[in-house]
């Protein structure tokens, strides 16, 4: 049976991991690689990296992180963060990515999608999205959840797909940094609107969360940051919890 | 030497990362002579049928793949291309293995599969050391059918082969580059056949 997957994500800058809530005060959480190895070692399925540099080294400094990593890590990951152009995303696969997440680029240039999905196949390419509840109807935000667009979560997602995005990754704003759960109603209603592979991200502050996450939703992958870095949630806990639980996990 | 095959249609960076971690030595080429010289050689795909099979014909290695008596292990798009032929863009593919790679019925599970799941292997020498069932790591949409040269199952909406031996040919649909130290054996296993 197909596992429910349990995904750390690592916000990197400068080469660093750092982790804010609702995107600001950012604390330093540790060295990526170090980090990376020992989820892979406790049992994370995947790891997704977030790198929120926005200086010119940025791209040089993405894909010698991105090679250091393919090297020790042997579980599937994805890297996302400010990435807006075919070459880079060519780059990071060659060097090891298995999966490209583009959220921001997406909205602006979204025949992005569709170039690298058709270049490098669906399969890597994950559609980010950031959106937030506004009078009664979830509204996509662009540059780190700094911008509102027009855009509606359903819509949205629904065009991201037929463009070719092979797995969506939902961070609701609303529960972000909050440890009040997972934004379940949201993932309802997109679950019933998307047939493809879906992340959800924001909101987890205990075990319970992941086990209402997998079982009122049809998500497949729960992503956190903080509780996993701070050891807030232990990974090994959670997965023998969600088993307990008639969740299909990977031992 | 371990040759893995370069066709612009490859997670190979992977599974050369899985290699250097093994402490293997390996080349990454498209030169018929060295493939067929190999003592083992891994043929990665990903992507979509047709191109990684365009890209194999205008690298003029279709025939070469074919001809190869050593050991060799597709994986993912590598395992599927060895198959008749791809219900993905209607692809004729290599013709090693009887029978079609179909798409998974999307009314009934969501697609593409990503993520880990049960594989019931059978005894063979690339299990060596495994248990009966064990999770490994998958991404694709299409899959093949179960059939005489299965040597291990999963289950996603329908049951599928996600591995299969026909002679020197195995082929495997999940990633065992990206699927910890079970498929790190499983590669093993497949560098000491």
């Amino acid at each position: 049976m197909l596992a429910k997957r349990i995904i750390p994500c690592l916000d990197i800058k400068n080469g660093r991991v750092v982790k804010g809530t609702n995107f600001i005060n950012l604390k330093d959480a540790g060295d990526p690689i170090t980090l990376a190895k020992h989820y892979a070692e406790i049992g994370a399925d995947e790891l997704v990296f977030l790198d929120i540099t926005a200086t010119l080294e940025k791209r040089k400094t993405l894909v010698s992180l991105v090679t250091e990593i393919g090297k020790v890590i042997d579980i599937p990951f994805t890297v996302g963060g400010g990435i807006a152009d075919v070459d880079l995303i060519e780059e990071l696969l060659s060097n090891g990515a298995d999966k490209i997440a583009i959220n921001s680029a997406a909205v602006y240039q979204p025949d992005l999608i569709n170039d690298a999905s058709n270049r490098y196949g669906s399969q890597c390419i994950v559609a980010a999205i950031d959106a937030k509840l506004i009078d009664d109807e979830w509204i996509v935000f662009t540059k780190g959840g700094t911008n509102k667009t027009e855009l509606k979560l359903i819509d949205w997602s629904k065009e991201l797909v037929d463009r070719g995005a092979g797995e969506l990754l939902f961070t609701s704003m609303d529960a972000d940094g909050t440890k009040a759960g997972f934004s379940i109603e949201a993932l309802r209603r997109l679950a019933d609107e998307v047939n493809v592979p879906i992340i959800a991200s924001g909101g987890a502050g205990q075990m319970s969360d992941f086990t209402t996450l997998f079982t009122e939703t049809k998500a497949t992958g729960g992503l956190a940051a903080s509780i996993f870095h701070y050891n807030e949630v232990s990974i090994p806990e959670l997965k023998q919890q969600l088993m307990t639980n008639g969740v299909p996990i990977r031992q | 030497m371990i040759v893995i095959i370069d066709y612009n249609a490859g997670n190979t960076r992977s599974v050369m990362n899985a290699l250097d971690r093994l402490g293997a030595e390996y080349e990454l080429t498209d030169d018929a002579q060295k493939i067929l010289a190999a003592e083992k050689v891994i043929f990665p795909g990903v992507g979509h049928a047709k191109h990684a099979m365009d890209s194999l014909k205008n690298k003029g290695l279709v025939d070469v793949i074919k001809s190869v008596s050593q050991p060799l292990l597709g994986i993912c798009v590598g395992m599927q291309l060895l198959y008749e032929c791809s219900e993905e863009g209607n692809t004729d593919c290599l013709g090693i293995i009887e029978g079609t790679v179909k798409k998974f019925d999307d009314q009934k599970v969501i697609v593409p599969q990503v993520g880990w799941n049960t594989n019931f292997l059978t005894k063979n020498r690339l299990f060596q050391g495994l248990k009966e069932s064990i999770y490994l790591y998958a991404v694709h949409s299409f899959r093949a059918d179960v059939g005489a040269h299965t040597i291990s199952t999963s289950t996603y909406g329908t049951e599928y082969s996600s591995a299969v031996q026909f002679n020197n040919f195995y082929g495997v649909q999940f990633h065992p580059e990206k699927s910890s130290k079970d498929g790190q054996l499983i590669i093993k296993n497949f560098l000491e056949l």
